[in-house]
């Protein structure tokens, strides 16, 4: 191939590195109004009145708008950017006067200057009526306390909700006699794992501009990953027709999931429609950290059967899943938690997987890549890691007795074959990156530090099968130039790009002559959005025979300006031709003019403009009902010092199949960023709230992402299965790379100090009393 | 109050608030490079050069600033786009919202310690957070730039 896997420079990096005004505030009209939220201090409280005559009285500001100004009794709505009918339910208003978490909106301002905002916000008078909350998301379900007791709560699809007992969403799946079988099985691990709301802590905080159009229209610009969504979500909240919005997105700051939640575009919007003036808000660090969409906390009980000599038999799974305030994502991130970790076993005779998603009074939760599947990982990774030591057996060995191969059909996966999977192969490879055998389980380094090693496995999907859906815009233009459009959300990823790489491919033309634009509701043909890692199978399938149907057409003008039929003639990307040598004696009948036998890409081009009915441009919209999983291994080695309890990371080794990596250098810098994450989650990423219902971790100060100094040595090999459904092979990248670190590094610990921990991050604090514990006992006679 | 900055090599006056911090007085003045990613010190996206030394512009008020010469991405083009190749051929720009204040870091770095060692890049670097690339593709363009620096130096 010749443009696709080929580590080609990302179309905006140049941009990037030399700091162009390209981002959304970068781009925001100066004399944008300043929007900021007058946020709730209470985590569950009824806003009795907000007298707002004194902060009006502010010079500059413009309007402060409270639930009075919102109608409580209309359509709810959900921030979560996924297909219609969404599986959140519709639970939100732009102002409710019902407060449901610390943070929960209470005011909108809007004013001249940042300056004015914040002081007429200090002048705001509000009286709640404070209510007791729910902060254990263990108590909430049919807890009498009912964080949506309202009436227009709104479930749209069946999903097991019900707001009268704090339930987001329940269900069970199954395959066989799991009671049965784990009844026969020699040993049954019982296990619990808890993980916390980390935050994406993308660099670019949420921020959104608007403006009205010459149409009257509101043009939202923002720094989202589904514009498409958002669209929807803005004309739901402010009950707008949905011909009345358009949204774009300029760069992106990050977002893993983060921005797949409407999370500060209505409140502009709002601001924006009613004075039709340009506004914008800026979420501060603290206000991303605080009011925005982390990961759903999970509690996984996990059992897991197996007979002595090793054979997984059966896995039972159950997840209880915290969705916040606010039941964005819920019902969906908690599937993948059991149908993204179960299949990796592919030999246990049944399993069963069971979950309920509550509603609490924290922080609503979101998208968080990984989605669901990092924290069910975590879990049954962790458990099988623990029954390996039980059995006595190396957990290399152990899962190479039970791992899914390629052509095996995966029950807890809806029962879809797998139809590419080097996972057998990413377990060899990441067990010689580490020096497995030889590190295995731990060496004493004389110095007061022990270093050991530990292990997880990862699989994800490739977008949401049979839902989510891809498309793709080519056009060809003067002397040959191609027009790229797609609606699908660079992020950073490098989509822009590698969507470009596939066009290329097929176009059989030079990368830099494909200009990429994305993405614009006005302008892009639909893309669900990215996410579900979607954009490389879905997106890039929808490319990839865009660019075929445009050579059919390019041969189709080519043919009639040869004069021959549209059979006749190839491409090759510069020309279309008639292949062959010409008849060297044309018979008598015909002209003494030598026919034409080929015609260049540029005259083709310049044909196309002139008494020309051919268009040179198509759209194809692709999806897919499978959603094949790219794989992961993932081992690392960790050194401890037993004194302090602190904990370095080594070395961390991966192997990836992601079918063809469409640039190998992206992908490599996804992955590479990934385990960086899932680093900071097994060691460093807290969340914490006091019995207030407030979160410690409101800053970058608290909430410890991994620094360079963090992350140890990061190694990545590519195992390269070839995805047929998918375009030149390719598979998912951007979400199976983050799984891996919390289970092997949890195992890594266990096999350093003796001691297992469930729940993350394990901090040094931990790790040194549960080493001081073990060396009392064993001092004790 | 009134003050006079040598601003990319262009003398600029502004009356200003005696709170206004300089990541906001440089943006104001049109260097969108400068990014603010935390609020509290710790992310190292607002990296300008005061009197050519690296700080922090959300912890340093504008006023600060009087009399003195502040260098941002904008002023730095030349150095920016030869360093910053060395970054995209990695795929290490990602997202690229930490890249000004990284690069502004990593330009001071070059200028401090022309043959910096891997341990002292990352120590240099350590208060500039990026959240897509794990650091390692920075880390292998870093040592790719020096390398040709190196050569070219021949």
């Amino acid at each position: 191939m010749k443009t696709v896997n080929q580590p080609l420079r990302k179309k905006d990096a140049m941009a990037l590195v030399t700091g162009q005004p390209v981002y959304t505030d970068d781009l925001a009209p100066a004399d944008c109004l300043v929007v900021k939220l007058l946020r709730s201090p209470h985590p569950n409280a009824i806003v009795k009145s907000v007298r707002k005559d004194a902060a009006m009285r502010v010079p500059g500001m413009e309007a402060i708008y409270t639930w009075e100004d919102i109608p409580q009794d209309e359509r709810r709505f959900t921030l979560a950017g996924q297909t219609y009918p969404e599986a959140s339910p519709y639970d939100c208003l732009i102002l409710d006067r019902h407060v449901r978490y610390v943070g929960d909106p209470v005011a909108i301002l809007a004013g001249k200057d940042e300056a004015c905002v914040n002081r007429a916000r200090k002048l705001l008078k509000v009286e709640y009526e404070v209510l007791e909350p729910v902060l254990d998301f263990h108590t909430a379900l049919d807890n009498p306390i009912l964080i949506h007791p309202e009436d227009n709560w709104e479930a749209l699809c069946p999903v097991g909700a019900d707001n009268h007992r704090n339930l987001c969403a329940h269900g069970v799946d199954s395959s066989g006699d799991i009671d049965q079988v784990l009844s026969e099985c020699d040993i049954v691990l019982d296990r619990t794992y808890h993980t916390k709301a980390c935050q994406q802590a993308m660099m670019e905080t949420f921020r959104t501009f608007c403006t009205i159009d010459v149409y009257g229209r509101l043009h939202v610009v923002s720094s989202t990953q589904i514009i498409f969504h958002c669209r929807r979500i803005i004309a739901n909240a402010l009950h707008i027709p949905k011909s009345k919005v358009r949204v774009s997105k300029p760069r992106i700051g990050g977002g893993f999931g983060a921005k797949q939640t409407a999370v500060s575009e209505i409140y502009p919007a709002f601001v924006t429609w009613k004075t039709k003036k340009p506004s914008k808000i800026i979420f501060t660090r603290e206000e991303s950290q605080t009011a925005s969409s982390p990961r759903h906390e999970m509690e996984l009980h996990v059992r897991v059967g197996a007979m002595k000599d090793g054979t997984i038999r059966g896995i039972d799974l159950h997840t209880l899943s915290n969705t916040g305030a606010y039941g964005e994502h819920g019902p969906t991130t908690v599937g993948l938690s059991g149908h993204k970790s179960i299949p990796l076993y592919g030999k246990t005779d049944a399993f069963r997987f069971s979950w309920d998603v509550v509603y609490t009074n924290v922080q609503p939760a979101g998208a968080y890549r990984g989605y669901g599947a990092t924290q069910g990982l975590y879990a049954v990774e962790s458990a099988v890691n623990e029954l390996a030591s039980i059995l006595h057996m190396d957990p290399t060995i152990l899962r190479e007795k039970n791992i899914i191969h390629e052509g095996d059909i995966m029950p807890a996966y809806y029962n879809a074959p797998n139809t590419s999977c080097t996972l057998d192969r990413c377990l060899r490879k990441a067990k010689e990156m580490i020096g497995w055998d030889e590190k295995y389980p731990v060496r004493d380094m004389d110095n007061g530090r022990v270093r050991s090693v530990g292990l997880g496995m990862s699989m994800q999907g490739s977008g949401i099968g049979g839902v989510d859906v891809g498309s793709a815009t080519l056009k060809l233009g003067d002397e040959g130039i191609y027009n790229l459009i797609i609606g699908a959300a660079d992020m950073g990823t490098g989509c822009d790009t590698t969507m470009a790489q596939v066009a290329a491919e097929v176009l059989e033309c030079d990368f830099d002559s494909i200009s990429v634009f994305s993405a614009d509701t006005d302008i892009s043909p639909y893309d669900s959005g990215s996410y579900a890692s979607s954009t490389a199978y879905v997106t890039g399938k929808a490319v990839e025979l865009c660019a075929r149907q445009l050579r059919e057409k390019i041969c189709q003008l080519g043919a009639r300006l040869l004069k021959c039929e549209e059979s006749q003639v190839e491409f090759d990307g510069k020309r279309v031709f008639i292949p062959g040598t010409p008849d060297p004696e044309p018979s008598k009948s015909q002209t003494s003019i030598p026919a034409l036998r080929e015609v260049s890409l540029m005259d083709i081009a310049t044909a196309s403009m002139a008494f020309n009915d051919i268009a040179l441009e198509c759209t194809v919209t692709h999806t897919s009902e499978l959603s094949p999983p790219p794989f992961v291994v993932g081992a690392v080695e960790l050194e401890i010092d037993l004194e302090t309890g602190e904990t370095t990371v080594v070395d961390y080794a991966a192997a990836v199949d992601c079918g063809t990596p469409l640039n190998p250098n992206l992908a490599r810098v996804q992955t590479e960023g990934g385990l960086a994450q899932g680093i900071g989650m097994a060691l460093t990423e807290n969340i914490t709230y006091n019995s207030l219902g407030r979160m410690a971790e409101n800053s970058l100060m608290q909430y410890k992402i991994p620094t360079r100094l963090d992350i140890g040595k990061i190694r990545v090999e590519f195992e390269c299965s070839y995805e047929e459904t998918g375009p030149f092979g390719a598979k998912s990248i951007g979400e199976v790379v983050l799984n891996t670190p919390p289970p092997a590094i949890a195992d890594a610990v266990y096999n350093a100090i003796g001691k297992r921990f469930y729940e993350l991050p394990i901090t040094p604090e931990q790790i040194a009393m549960a080493v001081l514990e073990r060396n009392n006992r064993r001092n004790i006679p | 109050m009134l003050i006079h900055v040598n601003l990319n090599d262009k003398p600029v006056s502004a009356e200003i608030a005696p709170d206004l911090l300089l990541v906001d007085f440089v943006r104001q003045h049109g260097c969108y490079s400068v990014k603010r990613g935390c609020e509290t010190s710790n992310c190292g996206l607002c990296t300008v050069f005061l009197d050519d030394r690296p700080v922090l512009s959300c912890s340093v008020l504008a006023a600060r600033a009087d009399g003195k010469c502040v260098t941002t991405l904008e002023g730095l083009q030349e150095e920016a786009a030869e360093f910053g190749a060395f970054i995209a051929d990695q795929g290490a720009e990602q997202c690229g919202f930490c890249n000004p204040g990284f690069i502004m870091n990593a330009l001071a770095l070059f200028r401090d310690n022309p043959t910096p060692s891997v341990e002292e890049i990352r120590e240099y670097l350590a208060g500039n957070l990026c959240r897509c690339s794990g650091y390692e593709g920075q880390l292998r363009g870093i040592l790719a730039f020096l390398d040709w620096r190196k050569e070219g130096a021949v």
